[in-house]
C-alpha cells in the first residue's frame, strides 16, 4: 500500500489486534479519529478549509478563473481536482512527478464530488459557448497520518460551501479589489463523502493510522452522497494487492449508510 | 424496462473472442474483445528488473501498462500516458497480482503491455482478460484466471457489459458504470472500480450477478487456451514426421 514497507513483526501484531477487534488507540475497527475542521486557511481563496482526522492534516483551497468552455461540452463550466503530497507532510513523500498516490488521491476527491452531482456544472457558464467557471479544488496534506483520501474529501467539500463567486469588471476579468458576495451554486442536500475500508487478514477497518494503513493489503473507497433522500454510492476504488470477497463487500454495504449518517453529522456541526 | 438499443438481455454479455499468441516475440500474449471493443496483450518476463535498486530481493514485480493507440476512439487520442491510464494501469496490476505466484522470482519483473485497439467502453476489462490469458500463456504460475466484466445501472436496471452508448445515458437514476474482475473459481474480487448512482444495496446483488456473468469469460478464456496448446502440439507433430 505505500513505498515503505513495515516490517513484519509490526503487520503481524496488528492483524492480531484486528482479528480480536482492537487497535493501539482503543478505537473499534470502524471507528474514526477525532475530527476538526476549520475555515479561512487563506483569504485569497474562494474558499477554502482545513481539516484534521487525529494527526493527519488536510488543507483545500478553492479558487475559480474565466476561462473558455471545453469544445465537448459548451453549457458547461470546469471541475478540476488537483493536488501535491508535499515533502512537508511526511518524511515519505519527496519532491519531483506525482507518484501514484500523488496521482490517485486528487481523482477520487474528483470523483467523488463531480458523480455525486454537488455541483451543477451547467450553472458555471457566464457567456454560453464563449466563457465558463473553471474550479480549481487544490489538496495539499500538512501531516500525514493515515486516511489522506476521506479527509482530503472532507476538507474539499467544506471548502465548496464556503467558496464565494469572484465579481468580474467590463472586461470579463476577476476584480479582486471588490469583495465577493454570491456563494457558489451547490446542491445542498448531497454532501458527497469518501471511506477508505482497509483491510488485514479478515479484519476490515476505517480511518487507519499511517502505520495501520502500511500493515493492511487492501483498500476500497466508496465515495456516497445523498439523492432524493437517499443513500447512493457514486464512486468506488479497490486498491492493493490482496481481494475483497462478496462476503466482505456485503459487510461493507450494510454498515455504509449508518457511518456516513455519523460523519455527515460530526461535519455538519462545523458548517 | 428499458430495452437496450442493440437488443441484448440485461445480463448477456456482447459477442466475446480471445486468441492467445497473437505477438510472437512476447513470451505470453492474447487478444480479447466484447462486441466493438479489442485489446491485445503481451506480457515479457519473468526477467531482470532494472534499475537494480528497484528490486525486490524476496518476490518478483508485476509491472502493467495499459493505454488506447491514438485511432482507438472517436476524437484521437493522444500518444503517451495520461492519468487515467495511470490509474487503469495500477488497479489492473492490482486485478492481475492476487493470481500470481512471485514468490518463485525474486529481482524480476513481469512486464504486461496492453493496448487497445478499438474502444466501445469495457476497455480495462477487455484488457485485464486479455492479460491474464497472456500471463497464463507465457507460462506465470498462477493460481487462477482473474475474469473481468463491466457491470452496471441504467436507471433503476441492472445490466451487464456497458456500450459507449449505454454509458452515456442520462434519463432517470442516469448510468452507473462498475468494473469488476474476479478470480474465476472464488468468489474474491480484484477489481472494484465505479461512477454513478448506486444504492448500497445494490452493488451486493451486482456484483452476485456478474460473478454468475464471469463463469462465461472463463469458458471463452479456457477455449482460447485450449487452442493454443493444440496448435501448438500438432505444428510439433508435423515438424517430427
Amino acid at each position: 500500500m505505500s513505498s515503505m514497507e513495515i516490517s513484519n513483526i509490526s503487520k503481524e501484531k496488528l492483524r492480531k489486534l484486528f482479528s480480536e477487534k482492537k487497535r493501539f488507540d482503543g478505537r473499534d475497527l470502524l471507528e474514526f479519529r477525532d475530527i476538526k475542521l476549520s475555515y479561512e486557511v487563506s483569504n485569497k481563496a474562494e474558499g477554502s478549509a482545513r481539516v484534521t482526522i487525529g494527526k493527519t492534516d488536510v488543507v483545500v483551497g478553492v479558487k475559480l478563473a474565466p476561462g473558455e468552455p471545453y469544445p465537448d461540452s459548451l453549457d458547461k463550466g470546469n471541475l478540476m481536482v488537483s493536488g501535491d503530497l508535499l515533502p512537508l507532510a511526511s518524511p515519505r513523500f519527496e519532491s519531483g512527478p506525482p507518484d501514484f498516490q500523488g496521482i490517485e488521491l486528487p481523482r477520487l476527491v474528483d470523483r467523488a464530488i463531480r458523480e455525486s452531482g454537488m455541483i451543477n456544472l451547467e450553472d458555471l457558464v457566464i457567456t454560453k459557448g464563449e466563457k465558463v467557471w473553471t474550479i480549481f479544488i487544490d489538496v495539499y496534506p500538512i501531516n500525514d497520518d493515515g486516511n489522506l483520501i476521506d479527509a482530503a474529501t472532507i476538507a474539499a467539500i467544506a471548502a465548496l460551501k464556503k467558496t464565494k463567486l469572484p465579481v468580474l469588471d467590463k472586461n470579463g476579468n476577476i476584480d479582486f479589489e471588490k469583495p465577493a458576495k454570491e456563494s457558489l451554486s451547490i446542491s445542498k442536500e448531497t454532501f458527497p463523502l469518501s471511506f477508505s475500508f482497509y483491510k488485514l487478514g479478515d479484519s476490515i477497518i476505517l480511518d487507519p493510522t499511517r502505520e495501520e494503513e502500511e500493515a493492511c493489503d487492501a483498500r476500497i473507497t466508496f465515495g456516497i452522497s445523498l439523492w432524493s433522500k437517499q443513500h447512493v454510492l457514486n464512486s468506488c476504488q479497490k486498491a492493493g494487492f490482496e481481494t475483497f470477497t462478496q462476503e466482505e463487500i456485503d459487510k461493507i454495504m450494510s454498515v455504509i449508510a449508518e457511518k456516513y449518517d455519523e460523519l455527515n453529522q460530526k461535519i455538519k456541526n462545523y458548517l | 424496462m428499458t430495452k437496450r438499443s442493440d437488443g441484448r438481455k440485461n445480463n448477456e454479455l456482447r459477442p466475446m473472442t480471445a486468441k492467445v499468441g497473437v505477438i510472437p516475440n512476447a513470451d505470453g500474449s492474447a487478444m480479447f474483445s466484447f462486441g466493438k471493443t479489442i485489446a491485445i496483450a503481451a506480457v515479457y518476463g519473468p526477467r531482470l528488473l532494472h534499475p537494480q535498486h528497484m528490486q525486490n530481493p524476496s518476490k518478483g514485480i508485476l509491472r502493467c501498462n495499459y493505454d488506447l493507440l491514438s485511432f482507438s476512439v472517436s476524437d484521437r487520442k493522444r500518444p503517451g500516458p495520461s492519468r487515467r491510464s495511470q490509474e487503469i494501469s495500477k488497479v489492473t496490476e492490482w486485478a492481475l497480482s492476487p493470481v500470481i505466484d512471485l514468490n518463485q522470482f525474486p529481482n524480476t519483473v513481469i512486464d504486461v503491455q496492453i493496448y487497445i485497439l478499438q474502444a466501445d467502453a469495457g476497455t480495462r476489462t477487455a484488457g485485464i482478460n486479455a492479460a491474464s490469458l497472456a500471463l497464463a500463456h507465457a507460462g506465470i504460475p498462477m493460481r487462477d484466471l482473474v475474469c473481468s466484466l463491466a457491470a452496471g445501472k441504467l436507471d433503476k436496471e441492472l445490466i451487464i457489459d456497458l456500450t459507449k452508448e449505454e454509458e452515456d445515458f442520462k434519463e432517470g437514476e442516469g448510468a452507473t458504470d462498475f468494473a469488476l474482475a474476479k478470480v474465476a473459481n472464488s468468489d474474491e474480487f480484484t477489481l472494484l472500480q465505479m461512477d454513478g448512482k448506486i444504492q448500497p444495496a445494490l452493488v451486493s446483488e451486482l456484483t452476485v450477478l456478474a460473478a454468475e456473468v464471469c463463469k462465461q469469460i472463463y469458458e471463452v478464456q479456457k477455449k482460447a487456451l485450449k487452442e493454443a496448446v493444440t496448435s501448438h502440439s500438432t505444428k510439433e507433430d508435423k515438424k517430427k514426421k
